[in-house]
């Protein structure tokens, strides 16, 4: 997929499973949104060619559109309609009623119910998001295809959004989600790494924990921003990040002890509170195959 | 006042009409302090910091800002702090000097500092090659960068990051909160709102927002021991998940 100059997207290929929760992940600009659209049938691609259950995403738009639920990125709802008008234009158009996929949207709505008179454009983050994948589901899409549905979304409402994702599942609907947040990614069956708008890998989460090659150590420090600095000055530490109330330091494997750490870091004036050996969580193994693929800007 | 006190909020009442959207917040901020301003969407956030930016006038209570009152010096307030979000931040379209020069001007910086500081910054971000380039050409990190060093043009007192890094990936937040550490080590008071209760631990101290009160206000290593919980993202899910408000 092309604009203008710009490669949005460059020869992606790959499939995903009836049923499956299949996981988009890249950083900004590397053509997650531009992928996403083209399945919705909303850009035609410079090339190529994607299907969903058989129908072509040019050739068969119309099926496709039948198929496919989309929630963008963007809030897209209308904004001067109340949160029941929204949900009754959306149905109308698909040529359904809510009454009669009540059932698939029934959990959520009921949280929005209190608020069903309310323009859509007065609500919060949290319940914007909420209206809006009800909208996508009311005329019973067999994909769902997810834009970063939780990006400003506070962590309570997103802990609710993916158990939403999971019933949905459940109901066998295929779901296709992009999404910056790496404990979402491991709720994925499958995950897509996408970078300029090539798809490097796809991996499942317990693959990509089990293909981690580094010693991992979490180090506590009153001083977390001197302590990636001094790391980062010593070519034996592989890369080192902020990491809750730790630094994450990786290193080859076997190369390095603990004590030799916090050696290290005591001569260049650094007292740690804790320094110890951990297991990579998904956000390391993520973190470390980006920048093994020069994710960073 | 205390003068390593920047920010002083007490009893800071903002109600439209009956809604009541700030409901008896009171708390301070430090010089050079990295403050995590948390909470659940619809929870009031974005209604104080508008208050404490100087935006919008409180219903009652006291606020001070960089030694300014939040009534009567509002422009005053305005012009001593910087302001970075996710949502907005740089025009796409216009160059990297065109974005520097229309934000240094607008926070009132003259037109003899743009030329030098704009220069400054340009050089210590290695953006040479990106001068007269818009900005839409950057790559997602460098964009973060000159964002913020855009909002800090002007030297302010306090910056305020209202969602930063929200949608980023964890390698560019990551480097985004190296910057904020960077600011902060060199005086710059840091008032932050952030989604990734992995952020939340980056600060050094935070309040939790809910239904229009601050219901926590400690350092990170405190509310964990207060709600016996393993991470910042327990204590939140604690504390917000009885949220009456949406």
């Amino acid at each position: 997929m092309s604009y203008g100059q710009t490669r949005a997207l460059k020869g992606a290929t790959f499939a995903v499973d009836e049923g499956e929760l299949f996981g988009l992940i890249g950083p900004d600009g590397a053509g997650k949104t531009t992928l996403i659209r083209i399945l919705a049938s909303l850009l035609v691609p410079s090339g190529g060619s994607a299907t969903m259950c058989g129908a072509d995403v040019v050739r068969d738009y119309q099926a496709i559109r039948q198929m496919v639920g989309y929630m963008p990125g963007r809030f897209s709802l209308y904004q001067d309609l109340t949160v029941r008008e929204n949900l009754e234009f959306f149905a109308s158009v698909f040529g359904t009623t809510v009454e009669q996929n009540y059932r698939l949207i029934e959990d959520i709505y009921k949280m929005l119910e209190p608020f069903a008179n309310r323009p859509a454009g007065k609500l919060s983050g949290g319940m914007k998001q909420k209206l809006a994948l009800s909208c996508a589901l009311i005329h019973k899409p067999k994909v769902l295809l997810l834009d970063e549905p939780t990006t400003g979304v506070d962590a309570v409402s997103r802990k609710e959004f993916w158990t939403m994702l999971r019933k949905l599942k459940n109901e066998g609907i295929t779901m296709l989600v992009s999404t910056p947040y790496m404990d979402e990614a491991a709720q994925c069956d499958r995950i897509a790494l996408i970078q300029n708008g090539d798809i490097l890998q796809i991996v499942s989460p317990k693959q990509i924990v089990d293909s981690y090659a580094y010693d991992l150590f979490g180090i506590e420090s009153k001083r977390p921003n001197a302590v990636i600095k001094a790391l980062r000055a010593d070519s034996r530490f592989q890369s080192s990040f902020l990491f809750g109330h730790e630094v994450h330091l990786s290193v080859e494997m076997r190369s390095i002890a603990v004590d030799a750490v916090e050696r290290y870091l005591l001569e260049n004036g650094i007292e740690t509170i804790a320094v110890r050996r951990i297991s990579p969580t998904i956000e390391d193994c993520f973190m470390s195959l980006m920048e093994h693929n020069n994710a960073i800007g | 006042m205390d003068s390593s006190i920047v920010i002083s909020v007490n009893k800071l009442v903002k109600k439209f009409g009956n809604f009541v959207a700030n409901d008896n917040l009171t708390f301070e901020v430090g010089s050079g302090e990295i403050f995590g301003f948390l909470g659940a969407n619809g929870a009031g956030k974005t209604t104080a910091i508008r208050i404490l930016c100087g935006l919008l006038e409180p219903t009652s209570g006291d606020i001070i800002v960089a030694g300014f009152n939040g009534y009567t010096q509002r422009d005053k307030i305005k012009a001593n702090i910087g302001y970075m979000s996710q949502k907005f931040s740089l025009y796409e379209d216009l160059t990297v000097w065109e974005n520097i020069r229309l934000f240094a001007g607008i926070y009132g910086v003259s037109r003899k500092l743009i030329q030098e500081r704009a220069n400054l910054l340009i050089e210590n971000l290695g953006l040479e090659d990106y001068r007269n380039r818009p900005v839409a050409d950057l790559p997602l990190g460098w964009k973060q960068k000159l964002a913020f060093s855009v909002a800090m043009i002007h030297k302010p007192t306090i910056i305020f990051l209202d969602e930063p890094t929200g949608g980023v990936d964890p390698i560019t937040r990551r480097r985004f909160w190296e910057m904020i550490y960077e600011a902060a080590d060199a005086g710059t008071t840091v008032f932050v709102t952030t989604h990734y209760m992995d952020e939340a631990e980056y600060c050094n101290r935070i309040s939790i927002m809910v239904d229009g009160k601050i219901v926590a206000l400690d350092t990170p290593s405190a509310l964990k021991a207060e709600y016996n919980a393993e991470s910042m993202d327990e204590v939140f899910v604690k504390l917000a998940r009885n949220s009456q408000r949406v």
